[in-house]
């Protein structure tokens, strides 16, 4: 039997790739070839979706973007021996994109059936869960904290710090609750580790739970994401079936239940505490912090809160230890981050490197440059709250502390590239409109704030020609004031950190509002 | 994926009841039951929200507050088919405005609306998670990357033709 893999990602069956699986067995059939299909994840190059590959003796082989038409083609050129074809990419893990990464959160993405247990324990699952049964709970958090991971969600606060504290509470039950919602544009980390490697999250999810005396845990998943959704549910009924869930893991005497919840559409459930209201059933209203949802997270009881990327990376560092983890990366900013390449790349893919890598090479080197061939302008990073970078900041390297010096935030590792037709006050524009339309509108800044800027933003951009000058200066003045009142005022990141598109735009782009950089100097920042 | 046309009342008030009966006893209840609902008819209806606040001690003002506050539930079915074009920074990167606006075109509605043959209902979205093959179109759990106006209408006529 030939194993022969197309991914069941969705980013690949967004190009066909369901088509190809099919034609594949058809043609597979017709020929009287022995092949069997594995509906692997992503391993993230999206350019060359869909990504066949052929497990040959030499090791796995890659043939891509593959369409239908092409399988006779590849079948008559024997691309089941690995043979040279017009398409052949050759080694996967020698495609230069690939092999200069380092994978450690993503180490099994693209290479197991994501929803086959045996295939998981086979590549190293199941180590980290194992190592943590045979350790006292504060040992756990003391290796999470060593490990210097930070919430990779977007806020960077230390992983090991938040699991102290539900630690040392004594409530009963407590709380494991995973941030799926991932609704920055340009970041798609999590669903590719819970439609590639669904495992890896539900392991981490259940050291964290052993670690903390937690019981229960859940999954709350946008609901734009079915296809995590599916592959989540059929991975947790697989670790139920074979007591890595349940009422006694790994006949260890400790519980821990786990459950897939979807959201309904609203970017704020991204939010933490929008999240546990919505959890709890009602609207996804922004709550008054402390107190800390670690001390009365879910139900009024003590919630760990993690993003995704930050539990799926919990298992490595238990199998080997903080120091591993931590020996990657740079400054504070320690381990690897799964960054993701979008909008107008030629290359646009995942790409998980330690901490230090330039915008500038994942730009060029990895992305390729833009895919309609004309000059980057601009990037942002970090989600629809996240700054805009012109040309001049492109070697700022990836590290928490360097983007905030730069009054940008990484966030959860998205980076959109715009090319040279770009408008950005019309990117500024949208950055309001889209926390207008986000708003939990519990807080005034962020509830009338973002209408106001859409306004404010649209005087800018409409003032005549000829009245120009002081009008135009005035309202942006007017713009920069209320982005103030934003950033201060707001009881969330969404109204909070909204002004960070607007003012980069200003503040970098001063020609696309009709002003000159020297006007704009000195209002605000 | 849309409800069949003409449910009776006693029809969509047992759709209700059972999509209560499968979840109430789950902590957290009100998001997968209203689920479970739209699954079943397509929607929301108003007339749901008597029984399933009743069904969990709420006030009828409490669940229509949910069910308002979040994008994905409706108050009436949609089209046979519901086409979600991703209005998000990566997108646009790559045209997606100019694909809202011929989309727009070409179906005859705007945003929120259905076209006149029920076929398709037109609604944005904010990302889809698919932002290395931006422009992404998403229909029922079908989702659509690198689309450009071409591939859209080829999208429409497969929909149209698919009932």
């Amino acid at each position: 039997m030939i194993r022969v893999f197309v991914p069941r990602d969705s980013g690949a069956l967004s190009v066909g790739a369901e088509a190809v699986a099919r034609g594949i067995a058809l043609e597979a059939a017709a020929r009287a070839a022995a092949v069997t299909l594995v509906r692997n994840g992503s391993r993230g190059l999206y350019w060359l979706e869909p990504m066949v590959e052929v497990e040959t003796r030499g090791g796995r082989v890659a043939y891509g973007p593959v369409t239908p038409p092409d399988l006779p083609g590849l079948f008559a050129a024997g691309f089941l021996e690995g043979k040279p074809h017009r398409l052949a990419l050759g080694a996967t893990e020698e495609i230069p994109y690939l092999r200069r990464q380092e994978r450690l959160t993503f180490a099994r993405v693209g290479i197991t059936d994501p929803v086959s247990l045996g295939d998981y324990e086979a590549h190293e699952g199941y180590r980290g869960l194992r190592r943590a049964l045979t350790m006292p709970g504060a040992a756990i958090v003391d290796m999470v904290t060593q490990s210097g991971l930070r919430g990779r969600g977007g806020a960077a606060f230390p992983t090991g710090i938040k699991w102290k504290t539900v630690l040392g509470t004594t409530a009963d039950p407590k709380y494991v609750v995973c941030n799926a919602d991932e609704g920055d544009s340009g970041t798609f980390s999590d669903r590719m580790i819970m439609e590639g490697d669904p495992f890896v999250l539900i392991e981490g999810m259940t050291i964290a739970g052993i670690a903390v005396g937690a019981t229960q845990g859940y999954i709350y998943i946008r609901s734009e994401y079915p296809h995590a959704t599916r592959a989540l549910n059929e991975a947790i009924a697989a670790a139920t079936a074979a007591g890595y869930l349940g009422p006694d893991v790994l006949e260890s005497g400790k519980r821990f239940d786990l459950e897939v919840r979807v959201g309904a559409g609203a970017y704020i459930c991204g939010e933490e505490t929008a999240m546990l209201e919505s959890l709890e059933g009602k609207r996804g209203m922004v709550r008054y912090k402390p107190p800390l949802p670690a001390i009365a997270g879910l139900f009024g009881k003590p919630t760990i809160i993690n993003n995704v990327i930050s539990l799926a990376s919990v298992p490595i560092i238990l199998d080997k230890g903080g120091e591993y983890y931590r020996d990657y990366g740079m400054g504070r900013s320690r381990g690897t981050l799964p960054i993701q390449l979008a909008g107008n790349l030629k290359h646009g893919g995942l790409v998980e490197k330690a901490f230090g890598v330039t915008l500038r090479e994942l730009l060029y080197d990895y992305g390729g440059g833009s895919r309609t061939g004309r000059p980057l302008r601009a990037v942002q990073v970090g989600g629809p709250l996240g700054a805009y970078l012109p040309e001049s900041q492109f070697d700022t390297p990836i590290d928490y502390e360097a983007f905030t010096g730069i009054s940008a935030m990484l966030g959860h590792g998205g980076i959109v590239a715009f090319d040279d037709t770009v408008d950005m006050a019309a990117q500024a524009r949208y950055a309001m409109e889209f926390c207008a339309i986000e708003s939990c509108g519990k807080c005034t800044p962020c509830r009338i704030g973002s209408t106001r800027g859409v306004e404010g933003i649209d005087r800018v951009r409409t003032i005549d020609k000829i009245v120009a000058g002081r009008d135009r200066e005035a309202n942006v003045q007017l713009v920069r004031d209320l982005c103030d009142t934003m950033l201060h005022g707001s009881l969330c990141a969404l109204g909070g950190m909204a002004p960070f598109p607007v003012l980069s735009a200003f503040n970098h782009f001063p020609e696309d509002f009709g002003l000159t950089a020297g006007a704009l100097a000195g209002a605000g920042r | 994926m849309s409800a069949e046309p003409a449910l009776s009342a006693e029809a969509r008030e047992a759709a209700v009841s059972a999509a209560v009966a499968e979840h109430a006893g789950r902590p957290g209840p009100l998001l997968p039951i209203l689920h479970a609902i739209q699954e079943r008819l397509g929607c929301v209806p108003a007339e749901a929200v008597p029984s399933v606040a009743q069904a969990l001690n709420l006030s009828r003002a409490e669940v229509h507050g949910v069910i308002s506050f979040y994008h994905d539930f409706r108050d009436h079915p949609p089209g046979r088919h519901l086409l979600k074009i991703c209005r998000a920074e990566s997108c646009q990167a790559l045209g997606a405005d100019a694909l809202v606006a011929h989309a727009k075109k070409k179906l005859g509605v705007g945003f929120h609306e259905t076209t006149a043959d029920g076929a398709i209902t037109l609604e944005p979205v904010y990302c889809l998670g698919n932002c290395a093959l931006s422009p992404a179109v998403l229909v029922g759990e079908d989702i659509r990357g690198r689309v450009t106006a071409e591939r859209f209408d080829s999208l429409v006529d497969e929909l149209r033709m698919a009932r």
